[in-house]
Formats: C-alpha cells, structure tokens, sequence
C-alpha cells in the first residue's frame, strides 16, 4: 500500500491542492490502483515557500506538484514503489 | 502592548494573564507567582480599590483563575467575591433634583401607587410596591428618579446571577450557559473566565520538541480583532508563539453547513448545534426540544474532528471570542477532538509575553474556507449557509428552509417559547447567545459596533465561493465514488 498525501494547508489550497487531489483520483482510478493507493489530505508539509501544492509519498515529502509536475511525478514517485 | 482594548478591567485581566504567560515562557512561574499580585499593584497608594492590600489580593484571585481557577467549581466563569463591588441592589431612588412639583406625573405613571408625597411636597417611592419598572423615572421631567441596576444583571438575559444575602452577585451554575455576558459587563472585572493559556503554552512547548503537532483553530471573528496588523501576520505569529500551523474554524462550519442542510432536510425541524451557549439554555432550560438540536458538531470541533484524522500526532487549541467554548471543549462529543480553548484576549496576552511584534512579522496566508463557512461570525450567517446548503445539494424542490436567526439569550428564549407551543412558521432556528452573533463575543479585544457587512467583506476574500467547493475536495479524499 502506497500512501500519498496532499497538503491542504492554506498556502497549498491557494496554490491548487483541489486541482492535485482530482488529479490524483481520477489517475489512481484510470490506472486502476484503488486498492493499493490511499489518498489522504495533510495540513502543511512545511513546504510553503514552494511553487506548487506539496504531497507526500510514503514518507517522502515532495514540493511543487500541479497540473504540469503531476504525470511526472506520478510516474517516478509513485509507479516505482508498486512495481 | 499593541491592542487596544475596550476597557480598564480588560487591560488589568491582561496584565495579570501576560505576567503569569511571561513567568511559565521563563520557568519560573512557581517562584514568582506570590509576588506577580504585588507587579500589578506596586503602590504605595492604591489605584483601583480602598487599599493596595485588596488589590492585591484581588490581583491573586487572578492569577489563580489564570492558572485554570478553581477545579471544584464547574462553571466557566467564576465571580471574584472580594472583586464584587457590592453595587446598590436593582430599585428607585429619588433624588435631590426632586422640585416636589404639582404635576405628579410620576405618581400618574406608577402602575402600582407606589408613589405619595411628603410634607415637603417631594416624591417617596414605598419600597414595598415598588415593581422596579421604571416608568416613573421616564416620566419625571426632571431626571429626577433613577433607577439602579447591576450591570451584571442587566446584561443576564436569563436571570441566572443574583445577590446573595451580603449582597454578592453569585451565579446560578445550573441555570448559567456560560455565554459570558455578565463577565464583560461588569464594571469591576469581578466575573471572569478560567483560563488555559498553560495548557495552550505546554501544547506549543511539546510541538517545538516534537512530540505532538499543535493545530490553532482560529474563529472566523479574528478578521476583526487585530486592529494594528495584518490578519496574515497575526497567522505568523500563532506560528511562531510554537503552533505547526493555523486553520479555520470557517472550513468547519463549511463541513456543519454542508451536513447541517441535509439533515434539514432529511428531518424537517433543527434547532442549531453551533454556539454552546445556546446548546446549553435549551438542554437546560427547553429540554423538551432538546431532540431538535442538530446532530452535527460545532464548527470547532469538527475541523479538530478533520484535524486528527489527517494526523494522528495532532492536538488542537481553538482560539476565538468566546468563553462557552471553553465550556464546550469538555463536553463529551467535542472533548476527543479539542484539546485547548483561548480567546482573543489570551492570545494577546501570550504572544506580548514571548515578546512577538506582529506588525513587524512577514505573512502567512490564511484560506481554508468558503464564504459561507465565514460569515457564520454574525448572527444569520449559519442560516445564509444552510440555505446555500439546501440548494448545493439540490435539495431545494424537495424543501424549503424558513430559517430564524436570533441572537441574545431572551431572543432566543422568545423563540424556543414559540416552537414549543408549536406556533413557530420557521423550520430552522439559528440560536446565538451573543448579540448579533460571534462578533459580540464577550472576549473580543474591542467591542465596538461591527457592520455585519464587515464580515461578509472578510468572506468574499475567499478563494473558494460555494460550501461545496471548500468540503468536496476534502471529503471526496475519502470516498471513491463519482460526484
């Protein structure tokens, strides 16, 4: 089970984590990954001062996620720990 | 100290609470607790009271409320009896600008012929008769008659404190829905709040060390406090006083509005959960509708509720202007979910005391929320919210919401006294204890007349501009089913 969380905290919010979070759900479930990816919101990463929504990946904290960044890290920070 | 306060008593309870703040941030708290009452009246002449050795004996009975007060009491609120100026007891008086003249106007008005006249024509009220209700007073063309009243009684709007025998104003704790009132009101400062300012200092002291995440829970009545600053640096300042970081309390009553309206909905009749004060006077006073309440919790605590579940190492302190939170953290729904509960006046008081200058702070932005999740600072807010609720949902051709928002404690008594005799032509009835909502809360900075426009300006500022908009993209995280 890989755990992603998205920042939700104010600065994120402003900077698009409801954007993130759709584009999450709707990846996990095109990719049909349901059962191995729990989705869950965070309050502050301590990544404020980043462009971008912060998210976390298992335990690694990861600045700068939006609509451009996502498919990337998606696929090097996601897919790798389910292979 | 930046703030501004309404009030001399308001600035003698900070002191105390920003010594007592200073003292635990130093850790010597236990050495200089005996002689903080002596740095709030140095003397040698007394400036508040007949000798220093009553204010300063006053001054301990401050300190200890600020320590948490007395634990075997179980109200929120405690009258500080050596405070307690003892004001002359509800009743006329007539005075020496009485002219004893022959139009009488005053013994006209008096329901009860309480009124005669003695041998120097003057007016004499007997006691006896006497109802208290004034009208002689509006009648004198002189301003002759004046009427005493406590303020502390005055402003119970249920008639919960009272003199004792020594003339001592003792409140009915059963009766009491600790809103708070009677402790702004009174013009010595003899009722105050217990405070938990340790409890939310030990919390930042923990976070610093890494053993907790401490969350400040702000009101959306914050917009309007901090006159010298910028709410953006008040955030910075939470931070730095040892928070991990600031959340709205707005985003919960996002969350209370979104499930409040379907509830509505679903049952036809709700009495609103979100003010303790008024959750109380039904419970206690109405327990007969006391079913209506809606199920959902305060704002407060659901956002702690959301909090805790995002991280298991979180503890939550609210802040806001309101001491039935402080009733209401204890209470057995919210308790698992808010650990701590300030006021304005508090935080204040601890961020002075670590020496924290907010106008000179870098900012922190501060947008969980919607619009409606705001505005419920003032009184009709929760019912615009609720509304919006129903029509979010799609609900509205299936039922439609006639809400009532009323606020002060004998509104809301009028109200109640309506659904019982079941004559109410609303279905949904928004209760708030303070006048005009959570922006007269007792424990502002400043009291001062707010436009409720300002809270709606406040509200427009955020980003998000639907309850669903502000719930959905943390709720959906939950649920994998389609929108």
């Amino acid at each position: 089970m890989v755990t992603i969380r998205v920042c939700v905290g104010s600065s994120c919010h402003l900077k698009g984590s409801y954007e993130v979070i759709d584009l999450f759900k709707n990846e996990i479930k095109s990719r049909n990954l349901i059962d191995k990816v729990e989705l869950k919101a965070a309050f502050c990463l301590n990544q404020c001062s980043h462009p971008g929504v912060a998210i976390q990946v298992n335990d690694k904290v990861i600045p700068g996620c939006s609509k451009e960044t996502f498919h990337d890290i998606f696929e090097k920070e996601v897919m790798p720990l389910l292979a | 100290m930046k703030g501004n306060f309404d009030t001399q008593v308001q600035v003698l309870k900070y002191r105390v609470l920003r010594k007592v703040a200073e003292s635990y941030l130093n850790g010597t708290l236990t050495k200089d607790i005996n002689n903080i009452p002596k740095e709030i009246s140095p003397g040698p002449k007394p400036t508040m009271r007949c000798c220093i050795y009553k204010e300063r004996a006053i001054a301990a009975e401050r300190v200890q409320l600020a320590l948490g007060g007395n634990e075997k009491d179980p109200n929120t609120i405690e009258v500080i009896q050596a405070a307690c100026d003892q004001c002359p007891l509800g009743g006329m008086e007539v005075t020496s600008a009485c002219r004893g003249c022959l139009a009488h106007r005053c013994q006209q008005a008096c329901p009860r012929n309480a009124i005669s006249f003695g041998p120097d024509h003057r007016c004499q009220i007997d006691p006896n008769l006497c109802i208290k209700c004034g009208l002689c007073s509006k009648a004198c063309q002189y301003g002759a008659i004046i009427k005493h009243v406590r303020p502390c009684e005055t402003a119970c709007k249920i008639h919960a404190i009272k003199p004792n025998e020594e003339g001592i104003s003792v409140v009915d704790e059963e009766k009491c829905t600790r809103c708070g009132a009677c402790s702004f009101a009174c013009p010595f400062g003899a009722i105050m709040d217990k405070s938990y300012i340790l409890k939310c200092l030990d919390m930042c002291k923990q976070n610093e060390e890494g053993k907790i995440n401490a969350y400040m829970v702000v009101a959306p009545s914050v917009s309007s406090q901090f006159h010298y600053c910028k709410l953006t640096q008040v955030i910075t300042g939470i931070e730095r006083l040892g928070f991990h970081h600031v959340v709205e309390a707005a985003l919960g009553a996002d969350l209370v509005a979104y499930a409040e309206s379907k509830e509505l909905a679903e049952k036809g009749f709700l009495l609103s959960s979100c003010c303790p004060a008024f959750v109380r006077y039904v419970r206690t006073s109405f327990p007969e509708l006391a079913d209506h309440i809606s199920h959902n919790l305060s704002p407060m605590a659901r956002i702690a509720q959301y909090i805790k579940e995002t991280d298991p190492k979180a503890k939550v302190c609210f802040v806001g202007p309101c001491i039935a939170k402080k009733m209401e953290q204890f209470r057995e729904d919210s308790a698992p979910y808010v650990d701590c509960v300030i006021t304005f006046e508090e935080l204040q008081a601890m961020i002075d005391a670590k020496g924290i200058d907010l106008a000179s702070l870098p900012e922190t932005p501060l947008d969980n929320a919607s619009y409606f999740g705001r505005i419920f600072a003032r009184s009709g807010g929760l019912s615009d919210a609720v509304k919006e609720g129903i029509k979010e949902h799609g609900l509205e051709e299936s039922f439609t919401p006639k809400t009532l928002n009323v606020s002060g404690l004998d509104n809301i008594r009028a109200a109640l006294m309506q659904v019982k005799a079941g004559k109410n032509d609303f279905n949904f009835l928004e209760g708030m204890a303070c006048a005009g909502g959570c922006i007269g809360g007792p424990c502002c900075l400043t009291h001062e007349i707010r436009d409720a426009a300002d809270v709606d300006k406040y509200g427009h500022l955020s980003k998000e501009t639907t309850i669903k908009g502000a719930v959905e993209g943390i709720l959906a995280i939950h649920s994998w089913d389609d929108k």
